[in-house]
């Protein structure tokens, strides 16, 4: 499945590797990062009284 | 409508709620098509061998990483003009995205290198400049955490931005200014001219490109939302503080 990469195997598979683990990372910190403030928002929304924001 | 419609938190989450799952959907599968199609479907170049691969992380990031922090200067310069909120907090939420896209661009460019180059890392114009314009996120993602008042750290970054924008400049014309160097200039755009990319590798480099354009867009417009709910539940805070 893999095509043969030859000597420079490493190379690309590392590059590939340390992509995805970079660009997960991202997502990843921006997801819990949007759910917790958004949590928290509602949770002192919800004891204020206030209208909920947008979204 | 005015553009500066968007510039309301009010109004920018409302269409940032509609746009952003189809600007989600448009970069998974631009991105797992480019991807895909570079990885198994281009053929090995005769000079790079398989090491060409690597172009379909390193170009597109490369250029948003630069492309990132422009926007973040436009964004800037919105804040100290106009002083519109949002665009002080877009430009927030930018700069994590853009170091990311940095950080990839230097790791793969050391791995393609040092098959090619014969070495990881050199004091290269084009090089150096990178490195600096890293150096340039990190210290304003520092100073964002570094000043209390959100105006003034607003204020602060912005003119940092302004700043670090030499690099970004120097990042991407650094190989005409000088031309010297191990970096070789860009060939994305010779199509017609001479030494080209080829079509094998040009199409499925367009898809990435577009891929990692949308990845930017659809990040920076999730972290700005955040930024706005986060700079809301610290007025609320504040106001319970008070009273």
């Amino acid at each position: 499945m893999i095509p043969d990469l030859g000597r420079y195997a490493v190379a690309v598979l590392s590059s590939y590797g340390a992509t995805i683990v970079l660009v997960a990372a991202v997502v990843a910190l921006t997801l819990w990062q949007g759910r917790r403030v958004k949590r928290q928002l509602q949770e002192v929304e919800a004891r204020q009284g206030k209208a909920k924001t947008n979204g | 409508m005015s553009v500066w419609e968007y510039a309301n938190p009010k109004r920018f989450m409302q269409v940032s709620a509609r746009v952003l799952p189809v600007v989600v959907g448009l970069t998974v599968v631009s991105l797992v098509t480019g991807l895909i199609w570079g990885f198994f479907f281009t053929p090995d170049d005769f000079r790079q061998g398989s090491t060409v691969k690597i172009i379909f992380l390193h170009v597109p990031t490369a250029m948003m990483a630069i492309n990132a922090w422009v926007m973040m200067l436009v964004a800037s310069l919105i804040w100290l003009i106009r002083r519109h909120h949002v665009s002080a907090l877009a430009a927030k939420a930018a700069a994590p995205v853009g170091l990311t896209f940095t950080l990839i661009a230097l790791v793969t460019g050391a791995l393609w290198g040092q098959p090619m180059w014969g070495t990881w890392w050199a004091w290269d114009p084009r090089l150096t400049a990178f490195l600096i314009l890293a150096l340039f996120y990190l210290g304003y993602i520092a100073l964002w955490q570094a000043v209390d008042d959100p105006d003034t750290a607003a204020d602060l970054t912005a003119v940092l931005c302004m700043v670090g924008s030499v690099f970004a400049v120097l990042s991407r014309y650094a190989v005409k200014f000088w031309n010297q160097g191990l970096h070789q200039d860009s060939t994305i755009l010779k199509v017609g001219e001479k030494d080209p990319i080829d079509v094998a590798y040009y199409v499925p480099l367009v898809v990435c490109i577009l891929g990692f354009v949308l990845l930017f867009v659809a990040l920076v417009l999730m972290r700005t939302r955040t930024e706005i709910r986060a700079r809301r539940l610290s007025a609320l805070l504040a106001q319970e503080r008070l009273a």
